[in-house]
């Protein structure tokens, strides 16, 4: 199948990918960029293991045309941290407060967060809730997700 | 999934001739929530999947003099964090704050979700109640007609080939006119509703008597449909516990639950009685 070339912002950097038409952004983020940190789950957007960041706003990846993708800024878990490897407060957070725990649906967890904190730097529990109502967890439970979003909210607050 | 070529017109003019061209083989895109899912479960296999994110002028609210005019392509999302409509129309919000998760709303369109017509659709049910009308343009020009008769069974709307859906116009509300919208769920995110119940209601000057009722009901029909016998119950009377029981009685017994694997139908039966009665109160404090 012929192949469209679709240029984009990627983690800050202009990029341009070769591929055919039909391809969703995830499949293009794993399997041109080779950028494996957004999973597929599902496949149908319903998890939000593939969830990323467009233009400010957490999108499901893996039914997101590649081709819409066109002129936009995207951000990944890979482009969470700093360029010199320091770590995003939601990421020091998740691994000081158990977060984590099989790590599937922590990358999709960690941009969901990211989009909230970045329009609404004081949210409720209530609204850290609903941002990451789509966001599964199939290993435990929310508490600990929860509370490292409310930690990782009071370091930014901290370092501001 | 099948292979397919991404058309990204920027004019609804050109976005028509290419699916006059290609006909069968096409498929309008909007938000994608649900087209790229039935490309990606193989239940659709478009050859040409035509993108309607680039026309102009179909993502717009406009509340001017009582009217609101929301685009097509406005998302769940617009609609969510927009002031008038939190304002002025919280039955709609009451539905899309629900509706999937963040990532879907910001994504997911009004329109598309219309236009997919499932029974379920939770934006179908308030706009129904709002007295609705959809403006749709095709090969063969401009034509609107009320939501409510758009929907003609699961899947299927009154949209023929090429047509592409504009925008819903909401005639201005008769003065003292609130509404609400109930889903009912067990979760409410990323999950379908067992039924959904909307209300509105106009009271008169004397914050009592009902001028118009008009309830909205969804998932215990194949449409989206109107309770019109407990509408008629309302109309003209004072608003008491009793009417609300008469009225909730009847909606139960004119919708057409079924059993599903969501709800047994005399459950939805027993909670459409229910949540109309409620809907008609915060209905009605809201009219207030």
């Amino acid at each position: 199948m012929k192949k469209v070339s679709v240029s984009f912002t990627l983690n800050g950097d202009l990029v341009t990918a070769e591929v055919p038409p039909n391809w969703t952004l995830l499949k293009t983020l794993r399997e041109y960029f080779e950028l494996t940190g957004s999973k597929e789950g599902c496949g149908v957007g319903e998890c939000g293991a593939c969830t990323v960041i467009i233009d400010g706003d957490a999108i499901n990846s893996c039914i997101y045309p590649i081709l819409e993708v066109k002129g936009k800024s995207v951000t990944t878990i890979e482009g969470v941290a700093s360029k010199d490897g320091t770590l995003h407060p939601l990421q020091k957070s998740f691994l000081e407060n158990n977060g984590v725990q099989c790590g599937f649906c922590t990358s999709g967890m960690i941009m969901s967060a990211k989009a909230l904190l970045d329009h609404n730097p004081n949210p409720t529990e209530e609204e850290i809730r609903a941002s990451i109502a789509g966001n599964l967890c199939r290993c435990t439970g929310y508490v600990q997700v929860v509370e490292s979003i409310e930690k990782a909210a009071e370091m930014i607050k901290q370092e501001k | 999934m099948n292979k397919f070529d991404y058309l990204t017109p920027t004019s609804i003019s050109e976005a028509i001739s290419l699916h006059e061209s290609y006909g069968d083989q096409a498929k309008y895109i909007a938000g994608g929530t649900d087209v790229m899912v039935k490309i990606k479960e193989g239940k659709i296999t478009p050859q040409y999947v035509i993108s309607l994110r680039h026309l102009q002028g179909l993502d717009h609210i406009i509340y001017e003099k009582g009217e609101l005019t929301i685009g097509a392509m406005v998302t769940h999302r617009m609609l969510e964090l927009s002031p008038t409509i939190r304002k002025e129309f919280p039955v709609l919000i009451d539905a899309v704050e629900n509706i999937g998760s963040v990532q879907i709303r910001n994504v997911a369109t009004i329109g598309g979700n219309i236009v997919n017509a499932v029974p379920s659709a939770d934006s179908a049910v308030p706009l129904i109640t709002l007295g609705a009308e959809v403006r749709v343009i095709g090969p063969q020009g401009k034509r609107s007609m009320a939501l409510e008769d758009f929907f003609i069974g699961p899947g299927k709307t009154l949209l023929e080939g090429g047509e592409i859906l504009m925008e819903f116009l909401i005639p201005k509300l008769p003065p003292h006119t609130g509404a609400a919208y109930w889903k009912h769920t067990r979760r409410a995110a990323m999950e379908l509703p067992i039924l959904g119940v909307a209300v509105l209601i106009s009271l008169d000057d004397d914050m009592q008597t009902c001028t118009e009722a008009r309830i909205g009901l969804g998932v215990v029909a194949p449409t989206p449909m109107r309770a019109k016998n407990a509408e008629a119950i309302l109309k003209g009377k004072k608003v008491d516990e009793e009417i609300l029981k008469k009225a909730g009685k009847a909606a139960a017994q004119e919708c057409k639950a079924r059993d599903s694997i969501r709800g047994k139908a005399w459950y939805r039966r027993d909670m459409v009685e229910l949540f109309v009665q409620r809907m008609a109160i915060v209905a009605m404090k809201r009219a207030r």
